[in-house]
């Protein structure tokens, strides 16, 4: 039976294993893209698995076929299994017709990290791109997804953007 | 403080949703078997990321528990099965032991099914950093594996070596 994902573990076992997902990676590559890419293509595992898990058990297995559906299910109920909270927001880019962003004050993930200097422009957040885009590919809406840190006025720590940008716009709807 | 149920433990700790855990952890055993091929390797590999989370996570434990020191390793034991698996400091896994040997340094842990439990090499490493970190030399081997067709999970935990206590600094003379 599909369990009713009430279960939990501790946050630290969780922020422990991915900091081991982290680590290992970075054994891997030679540089920030790659390794962004990387924790991307392990976040898209869970994403892909995601979709398929919360189709079935949230939504009687209907599966969105608008934008604006899928783009608003993975901002609140996706969200909301993954990381226990809808998302802070939900945008639509200004500039380009095609590009949409979900923000995050404090990502779950970038809770416990801080980026070393020589890292440059280094987002754990890849890993939850990754995640955004395993659920919008598998669910038939291809797309580019990037993570960004955006500096907020008055506070210290900058807030994470997750930038989606469709492959065309005929996905749109 | 007297020691605290693994229950009530559970519910002072910040937690998050056990997919994203399990899931995670899946896409990490996917990346290694990707990465390593041999499967060996890819045992080694988690069994070491469980060793690092292991060190790491016992510290939590001890400060939220409220657990002192163990008389001996049948203790031990028993506080792994009850508290740090169970109810999740870890993985929210059910827990017994059995099957001691005659001076009471080998035991099995038994674990019943939860959801976390796929190829859980990592766990063997992660119990076995717990311990080193309370001064216990351990050697922790997988003996059934539900995965494997065996009826049960069962790790067993052999005692190697009490280590003395050592101070990471001198004493002022």
């Amino acid at each position: 039976p599909l369990s009713k994902g009430k279960q939990e573990v501790s946050l630290s076992a969780f922020a422990f294993l991915f900091s081991e997902l982290v680590q290992y990676n970075q054994t891997q590559v030679d540089n920030i893209a790659e390794l962004e890419r990387r924790l991307e293509d392990a976040g898209y595992a869970v994403g892909s698995r995601v979709l398929e898990l919360l189709c079935n058990r949230e939504k009687g297995n209907r599966r969105e076929t608008r934008l604006l559906g899928i783009l608003s299910f993975v901002h609140s109920t996706v969200w909301k299994v993954l990381f226990g909270k809808v998302a802070d927001s939900l945008e639509k880019g200004t500039e380009h017709e095609d590009e949409y962003m979900i923000s995050e004050k404090e990502l779950l993930v970038n809770r416990f990290i801080s980026i070393p200097k020589d890292m440059g422009t280094f987002n754990c957040g890849a890993f939850v791109a990754g995640i955004v885009k395993g659920v919008l590919d598998n669910a038939g809406f291809p797309a580019v997804v990037t993570a960004h840190f955006v500096p907020i006025e008055g506070q210290q720590r900058p807030r994470t953007t997750i930038l989606i940008k469709f492959a065309d716009e005929e996905s749109g709807g | 403080m007297a020691p605290r149920s693994g229950d009530a433990i559970f519910s002072s700790i910040d937690r998050v949703n056990a997919e994203l855990f399990t899931l995670t952890y899946g896409a990490i055993v996917r990346q290694l078997l990707t990465d390593l091929e041999e499967v060996e390797e890819v045992n080694k590999q988690l069994d070491q990321m469980g060793y690092n989370i292991g060190i790491r996570l016992i510290d939590e434990f001890l400060a939220k528990s409220g657990v002192s020191r163990c008389v001996d390793f049948k203790e031990t034991a028993d506080m792994i099965a009850k508290v740090l698996l169970f109810p999740p400091m870890f993985l929210g896994v059910t827990a017994s032991v059995s099957s001691w040997d005659a001076d009471g340094t080998c035991c099995s842990i038994v674990l019943e099914d939860s959801p976390l439990l796929y190829y859980c090499n990592v766990l063997s490493g992660f119990i076995r950093g717990a311990l080193e970190m309370v001064s216990m030399k351990t050697e922790v081997t997988w003996t059934r594996d539900v995965l494997r067709g065996d009826d049960a999970y069962e790790l067993q935990v052999k005692l190697l070596k009490q280590v003395a206590e050592e101070y990471p600094y001198k004493d002022d003379e």
